[in-house]
């Protein structure tokens, strides 16, 4: 325990910033504005032809994560600032997960979807 | 032990924990919101099993009415901008208290759970319309996935809901002290949270269903 703790109040780590500001009011406006930018091109990507017919799931995709960087960047103030190391690191372990959940599982359902065959078709097949 | 009093320990006592420019252990607000970050990305883990489950299964209506037959997009348009807005107003509410400006917290963090009341109201509204017209979890492995999908959603929000009476109350009975200011920083993480979890939502359910 360093010596200078004494001095501190009770729950003040030496170093600690408590009133450093999380974010400001421009950066909440700016982000705000982004979102709502980003939700109305994925309403209308969605209900207009403005976009090639099968690259309308693409573009969904695409206006999904960029809506999702914006909120990490201007809500969660995620940044590449020393204190952010851990919180990009973790991020980036979150992500590699969500991604082998969701792509693990649909490539195995289509696969098991598409290579087994209904009960019916099988007795079919052994008359 | 309160999760402070273990995390000002974690940071006095460990010499290993500095910051990465080596100034000395890092700040309590920078600890506790790694550790609530943590959290928010296993929460988003399990939330990514159910988005599968509902990617496997979207096509799966057993007969039944199918995602263009039950989404009414201005409903959902209006959900959605209730949660983009109480974001906003969370945030805004975050730093009004931090400028010890007590009257714009009370506002904002009014608005904001007005704003999230909102979103649960109109939410619950079109799960008792879809139940009433015969298409409830049960009436097929889409809806079921949809239902589970939507509906863990919308408990977190209730929870949402809840943790903004508490802390409010906190503010106006303790005031803005350092612990409460963090736990108001985890709450609007939290809330920021459920944004993103949303945004997936509903390209994935109600934009892409109701093509």
């Amino acid at each position: 325990m360093h010596d200078s703790a004494k001095s501190r109040p009770v729950d003040r780590a030496p170093g600690a910033d408590e009133d450093a500001p999380s974010g400001s009011i421009l950066s909440y406006s700016v982000g705000f504005a982004f979102a709502l930018l980003l939700t109305g091109a994925s309403f209308l990507v969605s209900q207009t032809d403005v976009l090639w017919e099968p690259g309308v799931p693409v573009g969904l995709a695409v206006l999904a994560i960029a809506q999702m960087g914006v909120h990490l960047v201007f809500f969660f103030h995620l940044s590449s600032g020393p204190d952010n190391t851990n919180n990009v690191l973790a991020l980036a372990f979150g992500v590699l997960i969500v991604t082998l959940v969701v792509s693990g599982s649909l490539w195995i359902m289509w696969h098991l979807n598409v290579n087994m065959m209904p009960a019916s078709v099988i007795m079919e097949m052994q008359r | 032990m309160t999760v402070e009093a273990a995390a000002t320990e974690f940071t006095d006592g460990s010499a290993q924990m500095t910051a990465a420019d080596g100034a000395g252990p890092a700040p309590v607000r920078i600890v506790v919101a790694y550790g609530f970050w943590i959290f928010l990305l296993s929460d988003i883990i399990m939330f990514s099993a159910l988005f599968a489950t509902y990617a496997v299964l979207s096509g799966r209506t057993a007969g039944g009415p199918g995602p263009h037959d039950l989404f009414e997009l201005r409903n959902v348009a209006i959900e959605t901008l209730c949660l983009l807005f109480s974001s906003y107003t969370c945030g805004l509410g975050l730093l009004a208290v931090e400028q010890r400006r007590l009257k714009y917290f009370y506002v904002a963090f009014g608005v904001t759970f007005a704003l999230g009341l909102s979103f649960l109201g109109l939410e619950l509204a079109e799960f008792s319309r879809m139940i009433a017209a015969g298409a409830g979890p049960s009436r097929s492995a889409f809806l079921s996935a949809f239902f589970s999908l939507v509906g863990l959603h919308g408990v977190h929000i209730t929870v949402g809901l809840t943790w903004i009476v508490f802390i409010t109350a906190q503010v106006a009975v303790r005031g803005p002290l350092d612990f409460v200011l963090r736990r108001l920083r985890c709450f609007s993480l939290f809330w920021h949270a459920l944004d993103i979890i949303w945004v997936a939502l509903l390209s994935l359910v109600y934009l892409m269903g109701a093509r």
